[in-house]
């Protein structure tokens, strides 16, 4: 299903994709993670991906971010088909405009708060000083401790410093809150929000809470491989009024 | 400095166990390629430097008799820069203190000023003072092992007289770099002395005015030394020269050649052992550092690290290692070096030594070191940049145990012996990385036969002396008469105090040639059915004499390129000087030296004179020796007396001093690579299985009944590789022996059950140390946090 006919024809396009299909060969079985998407992400949307375990949200998310190739179709970043570029293609597109949040916040373990938003800025061309990346989320106070001193909730924050302290065009998150207890999680969504409104950075967000779908500007509901469902906020609930 | 260099030292500083192991592992290799080179370039500078500056001989020849007039034509032999005649004779020296008699080389110095060529360093006291002929200088090696200074006085017995000897100084000369006695098979510096006196005063003494029976040529660059020695040779024929001989043939200089020739084979085997040995550690190492670390790669390259600058991260981290390696290595390499040298030094009679700590060696023994060593990791690194972002994303899959998955045998076999639960975790985690645990087994057998290889040099140097005097030289004393004498001399002999048993021999020097060979000796008759000095074959059995036939010693034979059954020209440059043609009836196996034996009777026929003897082998009362010793000393018609019994003692304190050294090192070199093996074996296991060890501890199981599930894996790998090390240790001893094979001195490989032992025991207590390292660990593993790390 298209989701062109919701465009905004004043609002560019950040992600294009054009039945991107994805099939994984797990030992002698095959497994089609992707079965045909098209997709288009305005710039400055907030959208929220759900679905169940292996309904093929995180291989999109992957392919978007240039982590992984489909096997069938293309993927377009503003006029860009990144689905055609190669490997060092893709690592300057990743470095570039891409900033990613995981579940379990994989920071280096044996690097500071500071040295994980570091290793980022470091590598990037117009980065915000990773003091400032950590006080956006309210870790000024915290940026010499190393992840295993940090909370859950705190770990979080950090990776979210340390995907927007390049100033990413998009931020794309895979369940952020996964591992959170509520109250830590929407200190967390807060900062997406605030991230997405304050800085316009295009946010897509996997999670398996459906509270969060009322924050974003689109919720794209997945099943088997497909789109199944999309439903469009007029209204956005704040991150602070979230409950679950 | 960079957040990922930080992230590198940090991850160095977490496996510094591994590293400071393997880095150690590789200083090793380092160290004895540094010390191997450095010894060699520092010996042959020291060499050359000497050779040079005190002017070393090219060509050297004896007579018996020549007229001084003769110098100005030898002189004129085209390719002959400088000549130096003089008076060499071997006598008999009385040394207080000493029992038995030494042996004397006495050399003539030139009354007005330095000698051409062999010139002396004086090391104490003075110079000869012309009109003084009693005055004499001592090498150094003598005067220290007599405790002989200036001032003190030896006695010789100088053509039949009794003469007293004041000592005015110590001397070292490049002629006798190594100071040995002819005919013997050891150094001993107690026992053998070289005496430099006044050239007036040897002209007296032995009545050679305006004579000399010694000379010494120095050539041009461009002369061929055989054809020098040809017309040499043509020169001194009519005065009785015994035949020239050029550097190569010199004892002092073959012994030094064959010692550079020993530490060039040391250089060439064992440090690849060493590398090789790190280079696996380095690769299994990173390879689970990077399989640990894949998440971590993952989120580096989702955020933009390209596949170069991460190989780069990792390749610094095994350059890391490998650079501290090398630079212990260096230190440790540069310290042996300076301290073997020395030993040489002290070994050898050089007046100074250079240890040249040449760049060049160091950058070889470094490249070297970090080639073998990257490469071992590159295949690891290679992993990691091949690692797909969203692939290094997922946490890896869980260990496939199963009959498809590689060591399919074992996995098969295993569930179907009736055995525990843990050892089949073991068995089967064996069975699992077969190529890995292969390569641990293959590592600490190399630690096994480097020990191997290396101590069954006490083996080897044990049967050479044993096969050399209590197989073939069973005489306790062999004296030498000043001339041949007629065989009634057996009677004189036989009559002299607690002398058990005599035997005559007959020693004439030849040149022997076959087809382009050629090569002075000294044939030797001995008597059918001697008991004494005797020749025997490799099973010991007593090799009959061929009734005409000459019998080489393997070594000499291989020099000829002759064998058994060959025809050898013989030419005799002593007496009527007979050329005759003779077939080799046998060749027997001496380990030492190059040496030809003829019937005495046919050797007095080749002669054509009558029955003589050149000396006797004795078998002595040990009870009346003294007295024997004392008669000795006082008759004049005997050259030189040589005791077997301190002769093998001093060898023995030889190879003691210089090989008890060398093997300590090899000692704590095996340690180390058993250590780096086994630590760093144990914990890759601990970290792979940290989880199912943890989980065991859950269910019960005791600290004990996992060390076991993680030991035992490592004490049956040990247990395998302690056969295959002996094995291996064999094959490279083997391979010792056949590659050093000079003409002093071959070895017989030997290796006794109790060299295989301690070996072996070696290596298990280093196991042994270092299980117990790491085994503490698991004491101190975290149940609770194990188990809640994500899997």
């Amino acid at each position: 299903m298209t989701t062109s006919d919701q465009t905004d024809a004043t609002t560019a396009i950040s992600f294009r994709t054009v039945g991107v299909t994805k099939v994984y060969q797990r030992g002698e079985t095959e497994v089609h993670a992707l079965r045909g998407v098209d997709i288009e992400i305005l710039d400055g949307e907030f959208a929220v991906l759900m679905g169940p375990s292996g309904s093929g949200k995180s291989t999109l998310l992957n392919i978007l971010g240039g982590l992984d190739r489909p096997t069938a179709g293309a993927v377009f970043f503003r006029d860009r088909e990144i689905s055609a570029l190669d490997a060092k293609g893709l690592t300057i597109f990743r470095r570039a405009s891409v900033g990613f949040i995981f579940q379990f916040y994989n920071l280096i373990p044996s690097l500071t708060a500071c040295e994980n938003v570091q290793l980022v800025t470091e590598i990037s061309r117009d980065p915000m000083a990773p003091e400032e990346a950590l006080r956006l989320v309210d870790m000024g106070d915290r940026i010499d401790h190393f992840p295993s001193q940090l909370s859950g909730g705190e770990q979080q924050r950090v990776a979210v410093a340390r995907a927007i302290a390049k100033r990413p065009e998009v931020l794309l998150c895979d369940e952020p809150t996964g591992a959170l207890d509520s109250a830590t999680g929407i200190t967390v969504m807060e900062i997406l929000e605030r991230v997405n409104a304050e800085l316009g950075t295009t946010t897509l967000v996997i999670t398996h809470n459906s509270g969060i779908a009322d924050m974003a500007d689109r919720g794209l509901a997945f099943g088997d491989g497909r789109i199944v469902d999309t439903r469009t906020n007029t209204t956005k609930r704040p991150a602070r009024e979230l409950a679950w | 400095m960079t957040a990922i260099n930080r992230k590198l030292l940090r991850d160095l500083g977490r496996m510094r166990g591994q590293a400071v192991a393997i880095a150690l592992v590789i200083a090793g290799g380092v160290a004895t390629l540094v010390t191997a080179l450095g010894t060699i370039s520092s010996l042959e500078d020291t060499r050359t430097a000497f050779y040079q500056r005190y002017r070393f001989a090219h060509i050297f020849a004896r007579a018996r008799r020549a007229p001084q007039h003769l110098a100005p034509r030898i002189a004129d032999i085209p390719g002959v820069m400088r000549t130096q005649t003089r008076i060499a004779h071997d006598v008999l020296v009385d040394v207080a203190g000493l029992a038995e008699p030494a042996r004397g080389r006495l050399l003539s110095l030139p009354t007005d000023g330095r000698p051409a060529l062999n010139d002396i360093v004086v090391r104490t006291g003075r110079g000869l003072r012309t009109g003084h002929v009693d005055e004499v200088i001592v090498n150094v090696r003598f005067a220290e092992a007599n405790d002989l200074v200036a001032g003190d006085t030896v006695s010789a017995n100088i053509n039949g007289k009794r003469r007293r000897l004041r000592i005015v100084g110590t001397a070292l000369s490049p002629e006798f770099v190594y100071a040995i006695s002819p005919g013997e098979v050891v150094p001993d510096n107690r026992r053998f002395g070289v005496l430099w006196m006044s050239r007036t005063a040897l002209e007296a003494a032995f009545d050679l005015k305006s004579a000399f029976n010694d000379v010494s040529l120095a050539l041009r660059r461009d002369a061929v030394a055989e054809d020098v020695v040809a017309r040499l040779d043509d020169l001194l024929e009519p005065f009785g020269g015994t035949g020239g001989y050029s550097r190569r043939e010199h004892v002092s200089d073959a012994f030094l050649r064959s010692e550079l020739e020993q530490l060039r084979l040391m250089a060439r085997v064992l440090p690849p052992i060493f590398l090789g040995v790190a280079a696996f550690l380095l690769n299994i190492v990173v390879a689970r550092l990077v399989e640990t670390e894949r998440e971590q790669i993952g989120i580096l390259k989702a955020f933009g690290y390209s596949n170069a600058a991460i190989g780069w991260t990792y390749l610094k981290l095994v350059l890391a290692i490998v650079l501290a390696g090398v630079v212990s290595g260096w230190i440790l390499g540069a310290w042996m070096g300076h301290g073997m040298t020395g030993l040489y030094a002290d070994y050898f009679g050089f007046p100074f030594l250079r240890y040249t700590m040449a760049p060049s060696v160091f950058a070889i023994a470094g490249a070297v070191g970090i080639l073998a060593a990257a490469g071992g990791a590159l295949f690891a690194v290679r992993r990691a940049t091949r690692l797909a972002p969203a692939v290094a994303m997922q946490p890896p899959p869980p260990t496939i145990y199963g009959r498809s998955s590689g060591g399919g045998f074992l996995q098969t076999f295993v569930p179907q012996m009736r055995i525990r639960p843990a050892t089949r975790m073991l068995l089967r985690h064996i069975a699992r990385w077969p190529a890995r645990s292969l390569l641990t087994c293959a590592g600490m057998a190399f630690a096994v036969a480097l020990l191997v290889s290396s101590l069954f040099f006490f083996d080897a140097i044990d049967e050479m002396m044993d096969a050399f005097f209590s197989r073939t030289q069973r005489q306790d004393v062999t004296i030498s008469f000043t001339e041949p004498r007629s065989e009634n001399v057996l009677y004189e002999v036989a009559a002299l105090p607690g002398v058990l048993a005599a035997e005559l021999y007959r020693a004439v020097p030849v040149r022997l040639r076959h087809g382009h060979h050629s090569r002075l000796v000294a044939l030797t008759g001995i008597d059918e059915g001697a008991d004494l000095s005797r020749l025997v074959d490799v099973h010991d059995a007593p090799v009959a004499l061929p009734p005409a036939g000459l019998v080489l010693t393997s070594s000499l034979a291989k020099l000829l390129g002759a064998g058994a059954g060959s025809t050898i020209d013989v030419e005799v440059l002593e007496g009527s000087r007979p050329t005759r043609t003779l077939p080799v009836g046998a060749v027997v196996e001496e380990f030492v030296g190059t040496a030809a034996y003829l019937s005495r009777g046919a050797l007095t026929e080749l002669m054509r004179e009558s029955p003589a003897a050149s000396g006797a082998h004795l078998l002595v009362d040990p009870l009346t020796q003294r007295r024997l010793f004392q008669q000795l000393k006082a008759t004049p018609l005997v050259q030189s007396v040589s005791v077997q019994g301190t002769t093998l003692a001093t060898f023995r304190a030889i190879v003691d001093e210089t090989m008890g050294a060398m093997a300590s090192f090899y000692v704590l070199f095996a340690s180390m690579i058993a250590i780096g093996v086994v630590y760093n074996a144990g914990r890759l296991s601990l970290s792979e299985r940290a989880r199912e060890l943890a989980s065991l501890r859950v269910l019960g199981f005791t600290l004990g009944e996992i060390a076991y599930v993680l030991l035992g894996e490592l004490a049956l790998l040990t247990l395998l590789a302690l056969p295959l090390g002996c094995l291996l240790g064999y094959g490279i001893a083997a391979y010792l022996t056949a590659s050093f094979d000079t003409e002093l001195m071959r070895l017989p490989l030997v290796i006794l059950p109790a060299t295989y032992g301690y070996s072996m025991l070696v290596v298990i207590a280093a196991t042994t140390v270092t299980s117990l390292v790491v085994a503490r660990r698991l004491a101190r593993l975290d149940l609770v946090a194990v188990l809640k790390a994500r899997e």
